[in-house]
């Protein structure tokens, strides 16, 4: 015991005296969660637009301030014609044009009904149909305040409830992408890498051939790395609660038990890739193929995994981010119990406890 | 010149003989090319909804099945009560409840108005957003339906309407992928120079070969060089190789010229390269090399405008992306495969990047000693 104490002091030592790395490992959390926080957001404004308007007349004028006024769009210029429009989306002036055909204002006052034409730059899809949407309802409620608020017959008024994120904040969702995505480097690209790292200097070898058990070199290997990260999900739970505002709602217990056992997961990957290389690009590698960019691409954090063709949804099945990922969805913002989330539980524990197994068959006390 | 020759011959040697570096080179952009498109589809489709109808009228079937044509919306499952439309929603199994109380039809037809609940899953604020604005607008539409029955609209509407026609350009089928792609190709480039040349010097340094070189004559800006270009070549090639993969698996065609691309991609790779460079004379390990590389390609691909647009981001956050090259070559790159703009409207970019690439190879410079 007081052998493996001190291998796991050794560890600390080479994990504290690398200040820059240290620094980093700890300050990763807190970048990632400011910038999902509150830099990236899906959601738009202030999206500049073009107006060809053929009219020029009182009825126009008044839409475009309107369209101007709202947090959404912001007016960039007047132009004259059709090619205009294309030069301010291939300059990326604009995001979308409006055009008024000539008489707007007396096809208004005269027949009743009038045109208005959108343009909009589809490069990005989403951009364009949620700008198409906004703009829509800015001249329906134009129109509406012309039929000076008649109530209409036969109307079906719809209420519309938000339910665990009334706000529609960004963070809700990205709260326990982060924290996958943390400690799945910490975890496993940081065991994988100082592991090989010393099985590429040759120190692995001296330590080999001393009285301690192979096994628990290892595991002193990966201990300090457990408390690192433990620490770390403690400061994103922090910053989540009193900087960006997302309450927990669940158990706290059983989320940090959670997380507790999602690291086990991760570090036992990095173990095994130990195992199996012996260069740390090599494992530098491994660990970004293998773990991180099914973690980014396939846990349903950043991409929906609904949207996906099937073969991507069977094997988003075996990251065990995305198991993760819908627990802590589940117990922190939903609030929600052991009992909804055991299922996701036990196919995490099994996914540790197999690559544990493949880990201990590949491990070897001698080096090549 | 000669000298030059020697040590680009020796990196090149030292690329070809590595095979997990060339395995980084040919595997990745594949591998990313394939799979990130198809799951990076932030389309909202495939809503799943659940269904609670109370009434069991001839509307509210109606209304259902044109909520289930529309194409967006999918029937998770019609529930008896709210409470278990709720329990759909928390094993994540439905996105959206439909409430329709008890006499629908009767208070809409006898009352002239009635209501109608959504309940929707806000965690992902977009979809539900879109979600909800979907299933709105198809209700208008049955609204609509509904008067038409039974009111006879004169033909010389009393009523303003504001025909709204909308149109959408450069892309109007609406594909994601045509968005990704371009972006994910500029990840690609970024990654393998940035990631690369730091890791090979700091290789060096770990191994201790460096002493060796730094005991030659070889000058400061000659070693430089000579780790600059071969990953230059590397860059330009994964680009290539990335544009191919595009094309065959995408139908993906740049609507410029492919000369515009390369230029930027040239003046670029020399940006990224330069912050490898940098990154590696500020480290000693490799293991740190690459979680600081990592740490600020995150950063750089986070706040690149790839995912979300730049627009919508705060004030602060937008300035940073002023100083970050890779948001200039994701909206280049997608200006030029999108748009077709030419030279001449990226130029101002390409100036920008070409600065980022002088003040970043001359820290390095600067900043790399010959001693240990």
């Amino acid at each position: 015991m007081k052998q493996f104490i001190s291998f796991v002091k050794k560890e600390f030592h080479h994990i504290l005296r690398d200040r820059q790395t240290f620094f980093i490992l700890l300050g990763m959390p807190l970048v990632q969660i400011i910038i999902f926080g509150f830099a990236l957001t899906n959601e738009i404004k202030n999206a500049n637009f073009v107006v060809l308007d053929g009219a020029n007349d009182a009825a126009s004028q008044q839409l475009i301030s309107e369209i101007s006024a709202s947090r959404f769009f912001s007016f960039n210029k007047n132009i004259y014609s059709y090619k205009e429009i294309e030069n301010a989306f291939q300059r990326d002036e604009a995001k979308i044009a409006i055009v008024f055909p000539p008489a707007f204002a007396s096809d208004l006052q005269h027949l009743n009904k009038a045109q208005v034409q959108i343009i909009a730059d589809a490069a990005d899809p989403n951009t364009a149909t949620t700008l198409t949407n906004y703009l829509s309802a800015i001249i329906r409620d134009y129109q509406k305040r012309l039929t000076q608020n008649v109530d209409l017959p036969y109307t079906i008024n719809v209420e519309q409830r938000m339910l665990y994120n009334p706000q529609l904040k960004g963070a809700y969702n990205f709260v326990p992408g982060v924290m996958a995505m943390v400690l799945m480097l910490v975890c496993t690209m940081m065991t994988a890498i100082t592991i090989v790292r010393e099985k590429e200097r040759g120190t692995m070898e001296v330590m080999l051939v001393s009285p301690v058990q192979p096994l628990k070199i290892i595991i002193a290997k990966a201990v300090p790395y457990l408390l690192l990260s433990i620490f770390n999900i403690i400061s994103i739970l922090l910053l989540s609660v009193y900087v960006l505002e997302v309450p927990i709602k669940g158990n706290l217990i059983l989320l940090m038990g959670e997380g507790i056992l999602f690291i086990i997961t991760c570090l036992s990957f990095g173990l095994l890739i130990s195992n199996v290389t012996d260069s740390q690009q090599t494992a530098m590698f491994i660990s970004l193929i293998g773990m991180f960019l099914p973690t980014i691409m396939l846990s349903g954090f950043m991409f929906p995994i609904e949207n996906m063709p099937l073969p991507l949804r069977i094997i988003s099945n075996i990251v065990p981010a995305k198991w993760f990922y819908t627990i802590v969805k589940s117990v922190m913002i939903k609030g929600l119990g052991l009992k909804f989330i055991w299922k996701e539980t036990l196919i995490l524990l099994g996914m540790t406890l197999l690559l544990l197994g493949l880990t201990l068959k590949n491990f070897k006390i001698r080096l090549a | 010149m000669r000298m030059l020759k020697f040590l680009l011959q020796k990196e090149f040697r030292q690329v070809f003989r590595n095979p997990s570096v060339l395995r980084l080179i040919f595997v990745m952009p594949v591998i990313q090319l394939l799979i990130l498109p198809w799951a990076a589809d932030y389309e909202v489709k495939n809503i799943r909804l659940a269904i609670v109808d109370n009434d069991h009228s001839e509307y509210s079937r109606q209304f259902i099945s044109k909520v289930t044509a529309s194409g967006y919306f999918q029937l998770d499952q019609y529930a008896n009560s709210y409470k278990t439309a709720l329990q759909e929603i928390e094993k994540d199994k439905a996105d959206i409840i439909v409430q329709i109380p008890v006499h629908f039809e009767k208070d809409l037809v006898k009352e002239s108005k009635a209501p109608l609940f959504l309940a929707v899953n806000a965690i992902n604020g977009v979809k539900a957003t879109l979600g909800a604005a979907y299933l709105q607008a198809i209700v208008q539409d049955f609204n609509n339906d509904v008067r038409e029955e039974w009111i006879q609209l004169p033909k010389f509407s009393p009523q303003t309407t504001i025909e709204i026609t909308s149109s959408n350009w450069f892309n109007p089928l609406m594909e994601y992928k045509y968005f990704m792609v371009p972006g994910i190709l500029v990840l690609l480039v970024t990654m393998v120079g940035s990631f690369l040349a730091a890791l090979n010097i700091v290789k060096e340094k770990e191994i201790g070969t460096i002493e060796q070189i730094n005991v030659t004559p070889v000058k400061k800006y000659h070693f430089i060089l000579g780790k600059l270009i071969p990953f230059w070549v590397l860059g330009l090639l994964i680009l290539t190789i990335g544009l191919l993969i595009a094309f065959v698996t995408y139908g993906i065609k740049p609507a410029g010229s492919f000369l515009t691309i390369y230029v930027f991609a040239g003046v670029y790779l020399l940006a990224v390269l330069g912050l490898g460079l940098l990154v590696s004379t500020y480290c000693n390990t490799q293991q740190q090399a690459m979680l600081i590389s990592f740490f600020l390609m995150m950063i750089f691909i986070l706040l690149g405008g790839l995912y979300t647009p730049i627009e919508s981001m705060p004030v602060w956050a937008q300035w940073i992306t002023k100083f970050n090259p890779v948001t200039y070559f994701i909206r280049v790159m997608r200006e030029v495969v999108l748009k077709g703009s030419g030279l001449v409207d990226i130029l101002p970019s390409i100036g920008i990047i070409f600065l980022f690439g002088l003040v970043l190879n001359s820290w390095a410079v600067i900043n790399y000693r010959k001693r240990g």
